[in-house]
């Protein structure tokens, strides 16, 4: 059947994409200066044995990938080394267990830290994202409706002037003035030392944690979304066969429910996916200025410490599941528009 | 595969369709006027952010007064002369590495546009890819695991900023492409060369344009992003750097709201008169009718004894 | 030749005038004084170039005009209920049910994403034309059966149909509530000429079995000579001529109708060279003060140039707007002898 065939090749589209990110991933961070077992040794006092024991430990040792040093095709498939025993296959191999290897900061398994801060910044972008998506979609399509009035030049120069705020900065501006004026949390996730009787009073500490990166999170997409909904929707009421529905005496909120979002939503689908899977990324700039404890983050704090097990681990995260939303928007757009499965 | 039309086909009729956009108006003003600042930073500024001054607590955060309009900053620093010349860095950066951008963008978009098949596919593929990986991370890691520099972070946005041009260069490619001026083009024996310098490019050009506004606009935005996360060149004060700066050393605590809301509205000047730009060469360039089947509007003239209708 | 002369009469245009407003620029005066009359059975075939009104017609008769189109004055008198009177609300009630359209059946005119019948049903329990569920999916299969299409069809998508199959699924939708009038706008212009073909057989068989009566809006007179009863001859607006049939392809009398007879190829003198009418339609916002034909008409005289010719009857079922034929008497259209009320034929 058609359809199968589309979706097994678009799965094996991102299983290909998600090699060629593993690949990337794994020399982008042996290819940059910095010998990695020096850096995750600060102490200069470490004696050369000491540095040897720890490239031994993380298996720095070993040789990157079979004989990586000599390209020279006469000696290629001879080097003598087991090429199960280089690095890239190691790696490769750990990944496919699970394993992504020791933090060099910490010494904890990158992998629970990396679930604890995927955990952080999924609760904060998620109550971002459901409002920014509702509002924005809302006031997109109120703004489409009354295209041309006063209703839709402001919601136009409003989402217009969010989407150009910088997102960090809108997080200080909000920060300062939530903090002063109404005692809001200058950062974390929960209040350090609390002392919290029950899970209820340690979820409300979060929430109020939440309430100003979730604030700043969701004008900055509320713009986007409502110029796209505005947008889409402007040409879906072009077409004809709204036309066509009004000439049948179906009244306007009808049309816009039953004809118009429908297809309206089609892009807006895909175009929600794709901001899910990057925003995963995009939430650097919320989490440093509210030292939110998120992937995003991680990675920053990862970059600055040179912890590159982390570094790692979280490029590879955050573009799995960018590639991963991308799939999920293919199949869903192709679930919802009918003239798609038909090739 | 729908074409975009060119709305003006001479300078003074694109004006005049410029003209009628007033969002366009405000963003031409906004962005000459800081274009202006930029320039004439030496002779704007109250202060040369350059020179070696000595400094007690007290000019520390100072808040706005007669000598400093809108106080100091955390080296005891005039906010408003830094903010000036701050102009010239976040602009340089934006607009150095939007072009770099918008060239690889389009040299892909109309080569895997015109040339199609293997070609396409490889360019297309490797778009995608690109697409996939985000950005800002990427950028992160790169710069930091570099030297810091101005010039690392211009290629490094640059080098990310492309794919969304591409694809829009593409698609307005293959469109041009199927028109019949190319077809006749080529039954005259013009080679392809000339095809595409003298009948794709010209028709590609407007929403390039267009499409580099936007292009400016985002790479202002990652500028001071990556600034304002410490990998940028310290010495080069753009705005983004201020508020690195500010934030890192005690502005929030010291209630020095001058120092934190001052830089932001610079880029947030910057980036919207880009974008309220973007919208009115939009207007000329794919003008749209923003009218549709359920627009309100009154269907008859009122008569006697009868409300308007609608 | 049936006769029509005792049928009631359903629909009354009377001085329809519409204008489009651009914002910056004189109003587009799209019609200007237009009167017609259609009867129960009748087909009333309005001809005219591209651009020259009939659509904008349709479409104020159904009040569907875009945002920047006004009906300045007139009436449309429909089974005398006056329908620029009607709130929005009431129109929509009108809509389809009394009234229907039939547009022209493009990929777009019909939602891609849901399926025919369930465009069809949609029409039905609108108008609460059926309200049991099951009677409603019969009614759509009756419907696209009597236009040709098999009931297994019914769930599938626009995109699924062929071009003819999709404009007999919008005759098909049209029908739905069994309207009096149906408004056929260009119906089979996007379709080559066997499918133009079977649904001009199509909309005659229906016309006889159901009784409607059709405005047939196209640029084909050879369409308009097999099917209609009375014709509508447009030009920049306003009315040219408006007669029955027979009298517009025989003895016609505006010189548009004339030039426009002349103009289309007669196969059965296949050595004739081919006729254009030279120039081009007005600028409906920069109209010349008076006939609007007058720069291209062949007959033109210096009263064409400063005044408007009204529409005037000439025997009975016959009118034409042009100096040419007007008696001494002149006689102003409001005041005039409306067709169908009066005159033998």
């Amino acid at each position: 059947m058609r359809q199968s065939r589309y979706l097994l090749k678009k799965i094996g589209w991102a299983l290909l994409t998600v090699l060629i990110v593993i690949l990337l991933n794994f020399f982008l961070f042996r290819i940059l200066p910095g010998d990695p077992a020096r850096a995750g040794i600060r102490d200069p006092r470490l004696t050369q044995d000491a540095v040897a024991a720890i490239r031994e430990r993380f298996g720095l040792d070993k040789p990157v990938i079979n004989c990586f040093e000599s390209l020279n095709p006469v000696e290629f498939g001879s080097c003598g080394v087991n090429p199960l025993d280089t690095q890239l296959f190691i790696y490769v191999g750990n990944l496919l267990s699970g394993e992504l290897g020791i933090s060099y900061h910490t010494n904890r398994p990158v992998i629970d830290m990396l679930k604890e801060q995927l955990w952080n910044t999924v609760l904060l972008i998620g109550a971002g994202q459901i409002l920014a998506i509702f509002l924005g979609m809302g006031l997109g399509v109120l703004a489409a409706w009354r295209a041309r009035t006063t209703i839709d030049f402001s919601a136009l120069l409003a989402s217009l002037t969010f989407w150009s705020l910088p997102t960090f900065w809108l997080g200080i501006i909000l920060l300062f003035w939530g903090s002063s004026q109404f005692g809001l949390p200058t950062g974390g996730k929960l209040t350090p030392a609390g002392n919290f009787a029950n899970i209820w009073e340690e979820w409300a500490d979060v929430g109020w944690h939440l309430l100003l990166p979730t604030l700043t999170y969701t004008i900055v997409f509320l713009g986007e979304y409502m110029l796209i909904m505005r947008s889409t929707l402007l040409d879906v009421l072009s077409e004809d066969y709204i036309l066509t529905a009004k000439a049948k005496g179906l009244r306007t909120a009808q049309i816009l429910k039953d004809h118009a979002l429908q297809n309206a939503m089609l892009p807006m689908v895909t175009i929600i996916a794709l901001n899910l899977g990057f925003t995963v990324a995009g939430a650097i700039q919320i989490e440093t200025v509210f030292s939110w404890p998120g992937l995003g983050g991680a990675i920053f704090e990862a970059v600055e410490r040179k912890d590159y097990p982390m570094l790692q681990g979280a490029f590879l995260l955050i573009a799995v599941s960018v590639i991963f939303a991308n799939l999920v928007a293919d199949l869903l757009y192709s679930y919802l528009d009918p003239r798609v499965q038909a090739g | 595969m729908s074409e975009t039309t060119v709305g003006a086909t001479s300078l003074s009729g694109f004006w005049r369709s410029f003209r009628r956009s007033r969002m366009g108006l405000v963003g031409l003003f906004m962005l000459v006027t800081v274009i202006l600042m930029a320039v004439f930073a030496p002779y704007i500024a109250p202060y040369d952010p350059k020179e070696v001054i000595r400094v007690t607590i007290d000019d520390i955060y100072a808040p706005p007064s007669a000598a400093h309009w809108l106080g100091t900053d955390d080296a005891g620093r005039d906010v408003l002369s830094n903010f000036i010349y701050g102009s010239r860095v976040s602009l340089i950066v934006g607009f150095f590495a939007s072009f770099i951008s918008i060239f690889i963008g389009s040299v892909v978009g109309i080569v895997a546009g015109f040339y199609g098949g293997r070609a396409e596919n490889v360019l297309m593929r490797f778009t995608d890819i690109m697409l996939v990986i985000p950005d800002l991370p990427l950028a992160v890691v790169i710069v930091a695991l570099t030297k810091p520099s101005l010039w690392n972070i211009i290629f490094v946005i640059g080098a990310l900023g492309w794919t969304g041009s591409a694809r829009l260069v593409r698609s307005q490619t293959l469109a041009v492409k199927q028109r019949k001026f190319v077809l006749r083009a080529r039954s005259i024996g013009a080679g392809n060369a000339h095809i595409i310098r003298y009948h794709i490019f010209p028709m590609v050009l407007p929403l390039i344009v267009v499409n580099t506004v936007l292009v400016i606009s985002l790479a202002i935005l990652n500028e001071s992003t990556l600034s304002f996360l410490g990998l940028s060149d310290p010495t080069a004060l753009s705005w983004g750097q201020m508020l690195n700066f500010a934030f890192t050393r005690g502005a929030m605590s010291a209630r020095a709201w001058w120092a934190l809301v001052m830089p932001g509205l610079g880029i947030v000047w910057a980036v919207l008169a880009c974008t309220l730009l973007g919208q009115g060469l939009e207007q000329v360039l794919n003008p749209r009718l923003e009218t549709h089947y359920l627009a309100v509007g009154a269907q008859m003239v009122a008569r006697p004894g009868m409300e308007a209708q609608v | 030749m049936r006769s029509l002369r005792q049928a009631p009469v359903l629909l009354e245009v009377r001085n329809l005038n519409t204008d489009f407003l651009t914002p910056g620029e004189a109003p587009a005066h799209a019609l200007a004084d237009i009167n017609f009359t259609l009867r129960e059975g009748e087909v009333l075939g309005i001809v005219g170039e591209s651009g020259c009104g009939k659509t904008t017609l349709m479409l104020s008769l159904m009040r569907l005009l875009p945002a920047n189109g006004r009906i300045t004055s007139g009436k449309v008198n429909f089974m005398n209920t006056d329908l620029l009177s009607l709130s929005e609300r009431e129109m929509g009630d009108v809509r389809w049910k009394n009234v229907a359209m039939i547009f022209q059946g493009a990929m777009n005119a019909l939602n891609p994403v849901h399926t025919v019948g369930r465009q069809i049903a949609e029409a039905i329990i609108q108008h609460n034309y059926i309200t049991d569920q099951k009677l409603v999916t019969d009614r759509v299969v009756e419907l696209l059966e009597l236009v040709g299409i098999g009931a297994e069809r019914k769930d599938q998508y626009p995109h699924q149909y062929s071009g003819g199959m999709r404009q007999r699924a919008m005759i098909a939708m049209a029908l739905a509530c069994n309207p009096q009038v149906v408004i056929a706008d260009e119906p089979t212009t996007a379709l080559d000429v066997m499918i133009q073909a079977q649904i001009l057989e199509l909309l005659a068989k229906l016309r006889d079995k159901l009784g409607l009566s059709i405005l047939f809006v196209t640029h084909d007179l050879g369409v308009v000579a097999e099917m209609c009863d009375t014709v509508l001859v447009m030009y920049g607006g306003v009315t040219a001529e408006y007669a029955d049939v027979d009298t517009i392809f025989n003895t016609p009398q505006h010189p548009y109708t004339q030039e426009l007879l002349r103009a289309f190829p007669d196969l059965t003198r296949p050595t004739e060279k081919l006729v254009s009418i030279p120039g081009y339609p007005p600028r409906l916002n920069a109209l010349p003060p008076g006939c609007r034909f007058a720069p291209r008409c062949p007959h033109v005289f210096e009263r064409c140039h400063g005044e408007r010719p009204s529409l005037h009857p000439l025997n009975g079922r016959h009118f034409a707007s042009c100096h040419l034929v007007e008696s001494e008497s002149t006689i102003s259209p409001e005041t005039s002898k409306f067709p169908g009320k009066s005159g033998e034929k």
